[in-house]
């Protein structure tokens, strides 16, 4: 007991008096206070202990996908055969990257140790087994979808924010009353669109069809309203027309909303999978005609079912590796661009 | 009086001579506009009424390769109609003997729609979609409140644990499918069976209909359901405690205060303060994970594992959703309008959800 508690203990001890001029009341305002401090400390203590309990068990409950994703794709397909029909084990003592070598079409060395015969025997006779078609595919869509994107969203919304002009809330509300409608209403009619232009199995088809968000140039558009006035008009005293104060100024200042969007719309591309399945079903025209080649249009959640449905679909630790493979890169990404990426997303509520 | 002149005479004198050199505010807008618009109109709002006219046209069909206007392809439908010889102009140049397309008169009323919601299938997709949405939105809401109430009260580590929390949102769709159609596995060492097996009970095909192994529960439409809502809470969570914390990180630290001058417990501070000053995004959260629930598709597939359009069962359809039906009947060229009616039947209930909502918080919400 430090000197301070000492003090205050004496300061607040009865005498035997007040004792029995007090004993009928019970109440807890009675009480010593650092009773009562301390009572609160230890409750505290109680309840930090049950609150971050709780933390604990959510967070692992959350992280075993993720370790379940890793620990068997570093099994042999042989490894997990055994291991599934008696007991599944989330740790292995010898990892392999076999599935790795499997998805990315790479050699094997001594597969036999690793897998049965008819598992090789199919690597053996998929040549197009490979996910890096999907991975070429997706990248450029994502790169060319992401620059289409901002152009439009940027001019866009740069026109709802700084110019006036007749009818401009009108056409907003429109554009925002877009958004209520279910996407799948536009799906069935944009197909038959994209048929009609000639863009089956194209990049265009998959770049432009979803290319104008309206909910990015109402994000973008918020975040120019809120550059004050003033700097305008000294951009104005200065020379400055609308558009040059637009490059200068306005995208400057709006550079973290900037960036929020091309991360939500790399990752829309990335996860990307109906509209994909419906107009990309088969090769490149452009490139079969230009190089006679043929190149798969789909995209990586397309191949990564394909590897579901396909001739891999009864080797799991082949499909945990390939989805492994396809989720890691925007994961990576999330871990650099985190706030971004958070704070973009709590405004949304979309997802790809 | 004089120098009041002079300003105004200098705001009205270079000043306007320039303006009227450079172009005009509004060719500004339109040249800004532009891009965007012209997108948006193609491919955003036409298809809006292209798709409920579809709708709307009994027998409606897109002729390959003529386009994807709902009016123009109709109108031609009416002309072919009177004219019986259409199909020999039409088809000439691919096979002259090519008999089996009857020209058939399009009418424009209900048929789809009441087609729509007899078929036994729609019915079915409304009721699975119902039943998922009713059961994963109020525990994944509740849950994720908690969370981010439990965040909030925390220091150290609250970064670490929101980034863990956050990872499903990040995750692509159809490996997290894979990733718990696995864990889900039929076999007996599987990590689920494990568990149940562990707790006494006999192992279950949770997703597959096919090669359960002997001694196994098989396929039910319990076991998939369970399986489907487990994934969507888990992948849901993500999203609503990043909103919850935002709304938590906006309230103002003294009533917190005052509440426990007055000696409040926890339970109350939560139901009394927290919870009514969180009530707007309480609603926004609500409104959205209903809408996106009822959207539900990704989720049954992708755990599924079968393709674009198997929803589980031995005949494809166990957990077929509205989305699922919808995308089913694009599918097939004579299908079109029914699933143009699906999908007017989708929004229709996405209002409807919507306006209960906003009715309630009415009375609930305090901003």
């Amino acid at each position: 007991m430090t000197e301070k508690d000492k003090k205050v203990t004496e300061a607040v001890t009865l005498t035997a008096e007040e004792e029995t001029k007090l004993s009928h009341i019970d109440d807890e305002r009675f009480k010593p206070s650092y009773e009562i401090a301390k009572e609160y400390k230890t409750r505290a203590i109680i309840a930090k202990i049950i609150t971050y309990t709780f933390l604990t068990l959510f967070a692992l409950f959350m992280l075993l996908p993720f370790w379940f994703m890793i620990s068997v794709s570093v099994k042999t397909p042989l490894e997990y055969q055994r291991e599934v029909s008696t007991g599944l084990r989330l740790f292995t003592s010898s990892p392999s990257f076999v599935n790795f070598r499997i998805v990315l079409g790479a050699n094997l060395k001594n597969p036999l140790r690793d897998m049965n015969e008819a598992l090789l025997h199919i690597v053996e006779t998929s040549p197009e087994r490979s996910f890096i078609p999907y991975f070429v595919n997706t990248i450029i869509v994502a790169v060319v979808s992401t620059v289409f994107t901002i152009v439009t969203t940027v001019l866009a919304s740069f026109a709802f924010a700084r110019l006036e002009f007749k009818g401009k809330n009108f056409l907003f509300a429109i554009l925002l009353a877009t958004m209520m409608i279910p996407g799948e209403m536009m799906l069935i009619t944009n197909i038959q669109t994209a048929k009609w232009l000639g863009w089956e199995n194209t990049y265009r088809a998959l770049i432009f069809v979803h290319g104008v968000s309206v909910f990015y140039i109402f994000y973008l558009r918020q975040t120019f309203q809120q550059i004050p006035n003033e700097l305008f008009l000294a951009a104005k005293v200065d020379g400055y027309g609308e558009f040059s104060y637009l490059w200068r100024v306005m995208i400057p200042i709006g550079m973290p909303t900037i960036v929020t969007i091309i991360i939500l719309n790399v990752m829309g591309s990335w996860n990307a999978y109906i509209w994909p399945t419906l107009i990309a079903q088969g090769y490149n025209p452009t490139i079969q005609k230009l190089f006679n080649y043929n190149h798969t249009m789909r995209l990586v959640s397309n191949g990564l079912m394909s590897t579901f449905t396909g001739q891999f679909a009864s080797y799991d630790t082949v499909k945990i590796a390939a989805s492994m493979i396809v989720s890691a890169p925007l994961l990576v990404v999330f871990i650099f661009f985190r706030k971004y990426i958070m704070s973009g997303v709590s405004r949304s509520g979309i997802k790809g | 009086m004089s120098s009041k002149q002079g300003v105004l005479h200098l705001e009205k004198g270079p000043m306007q001579t320039k303006k009227s050199l450079s172009m005009p505010i509004w060719l500004k807008a339109l040249i800004a506009l532009l891009p965007a618009l012209f997108f948006l109109l193609v491919f955003t709002i036409f298809p809006i009424f292209n798709t409920a006219f579809i709708a709307f046209v009994k027998d409606f069909y897109f002729q390959s390769g003529t386009g994807s206007f709902a009016l123009a392809s109709y109108l031609r439908q009416l002309d072919m109609h009177n004219n019986p010889d259409w199909w020999r102009e039409y088809f000439a140049h691919i096979d002259p003997d090519i008999i089996f397309l009857q020209p058939v008169k399009p009418i424009i009323g209900f048929a789809n729609f009441a087609y729509v919601l007899k078929d036994p299938l729609f019915r079915n997709a409304l009721v699975n979609t119902a039943i998922l949405t009713i059961i994963s939105v109020p525990l994944t809401i509740m849950i994720s409140l908690l969370l981010a109430v439990s965040l909030n009260s925390i220091k150290p580590l609250r970064a670490t644990y929101q980034t863990i929390f956050f990872l499903p949102y990040v995750t692509n769709g159809i490996a997290l499918g894979m990733v718990f159609n696995t864990i889900f596995s039929h076999e007996v060492g599987g990590i689920m069976n494990q568990l149940i097996q562990a707790f006494g009970g006999r192992p279950i095909s949770w997703i597959r209909p096919l090669w359960s192994p002997a001694g196994t529960i098989p396929l039910s439409k319990f076991s998939l359901g369970f399986a489907i809502t487990v994934q969507s809470i888990w992948s849901g969570l993500a999203f609503k405690i990043l909103v919850f914390m935002a709304g938590l990180a906006s309230i103002d630290k003294q009533y917190y205060d005052a509440a426990r001058i007055d000696g409040s417990n926890r339970s109350t501070i939560f139901r009394r303060i927290t919870v009514p000053l969180l009530s707007p995004q309480i609603l926004y959260i609500t409104i959205t994970s209903f809408i996106g629930a009822f959207k539900a598709y990704q989720s049954v597939i992708s755990i599924v594992g079968g393709g674009p359009i198997h929803f589980g069962g031995e005949n494809r359809t166990m957990w077929i959703t509205v989305v699922g039906y919808i995308y089913m009947n694009r599918n097939v060229e004579k299908n079109i309008p029914l699933a143009a009616a699906g999908s007017v039947v989708l929004l229709i209930v996405i209002l409807f959800i919507t306006l209960i909502q906003m009715q309630v918080s009415k009375k609930r919400v305090h901003y």
